[in-house]
């Protein structure tokens, strides 16, 4: 943000519509919440509406946009690029399972105590 | 010793330490955070069921806390830039207010878990109530960390405000942007845990 008077108090204007729109998510994250639209369709919708209320903090609150610093910007691209890694995690696991049955923890205990029992 | 380039930009980074100091920290908050969402997924695809969060969580109260939150983040932005226009009576009504907000969501998040432990729903008790847990306290501790730090801001630390002032600037920009990726990873821990 820049120094003077004037800038300042066009930014404070900003930072009031900023809040209003995160209010507004927020009110509609929870509406969308009970919309019957099935588990897949509800994760995309509420983490959509997430991403755009984390961007106006990230864009406005924390001045992202107006960053001019290289080194800032490197520093965000390399976690962007770490973070999808970290996501993808989950989905490598997920096809390497692809195909295995999923139990229960203890599904078969009732089968194990019948045989201890003979 | 003075610690240098507190205020003037290196000549090699093109910024003040303290700028860069706060980013770099913030980008290995962003990887400890998404270890765990990334637990959560290979936690949540993993599991035979999953209970809806409605099950063992509050909405209701879980939109009041966030609500709570984004407001805090609105005052603090409004404290940095009322010192950017040289109010420090102004600064000090919104760091207060940050602060106060910081502690009703603590207070509120408390009931919460009261209210989990006497209903036994503990972290052992389920893989849901276990990442639950995990995730919200140590946002938790983000939060009181952020009430230490701003708190001294606001109190003994704003004496800077008179002899050091740009210095005291960037601390306060530096916790701004603590505060915000506070409250942006609130972001997403609300729809994740109490939604979805």
């Amino acid at each position: 943000m820049s120094g003077s008077a004037e800038e300042v108090k066009k930014h404070i204007d900003v930072y009031m519509k900023v809040a209003g729109a995160l209010a507004v998510g927020t009110v509609v994250t929870v509406l969308a919440s009970f919309v019957e639209v099935g588990v897949a369709l509800g994760i995309v919708i509420a983490l959509i509406i997430a991403l755009t209320k984390g961007s106006l903090v990230v864009a406005f609150f924390m001045h992202l946009l107006e960053e001019r610093s290289r080194a800032i910007r490197w520093t965000l691209a390399l976690t962007v690029v770490f973070w999808f890694v970290l996501m993808l995690v989950p989905l490598f696991t997920m096809m390497d399972h692809t195909g295995t049955p999923k139990t229960l923890p203890n599904a078969n205990a009732s089968e194990s105590h019948a045989e201890e029992a003979h | 010793m003075e610690i240098p380039y507190t205020v003037t930009a290196r000549p090699d980074t093109g910024l003040n330490n303290v700028k860069l100091g706060i980013w770099l920290f913030l980008a290995s908050e962003v990887m400890l955070f998404g270890g765990l969402f990334s637990s959560y997924v290979l936690l949540r695809v993993g599991a035979v069921e999953w209970p809806a969060g409605a099950d063992f969580v509050n909405i209701p109260i879980g939109t009041f806390n966030t609500a709570v939150l984004i407001g805090s983040s609105v005052t603090m932005v409004l404290a940095y830039a009322s010192l950017k226009l040289g109010d420090l009576a102004k600064f000090k009504t919104y760091m207060a207010s940050t602060v106060l907000l910081a502690v009703l969501f603590l207070l509120v998040k408390s009931y919460e878990y009261y209210e989990k432990i006497s209903h036994d729903h503990l972290p052992s008790h389920g893989t849901f109530l276990a990442i639950y847990w995990t995730m919200t306290a140590l946002h938790g501790l983000h939060i009181i960390g952020g009430v230490a730090v701003n708190g001294y801001l606001w109190g003994p630390g704003s004496s800077m405000f008179h002899t050091k002032r740009d210095q005291f600037i960037g601390r306060v920009e530096a916790a701004g942007l603590y505060w915000h990726f506070v409250d942006l990873v609130w972001i997403f821990l609300f729809p994740v845990l109490y939604l979805l």
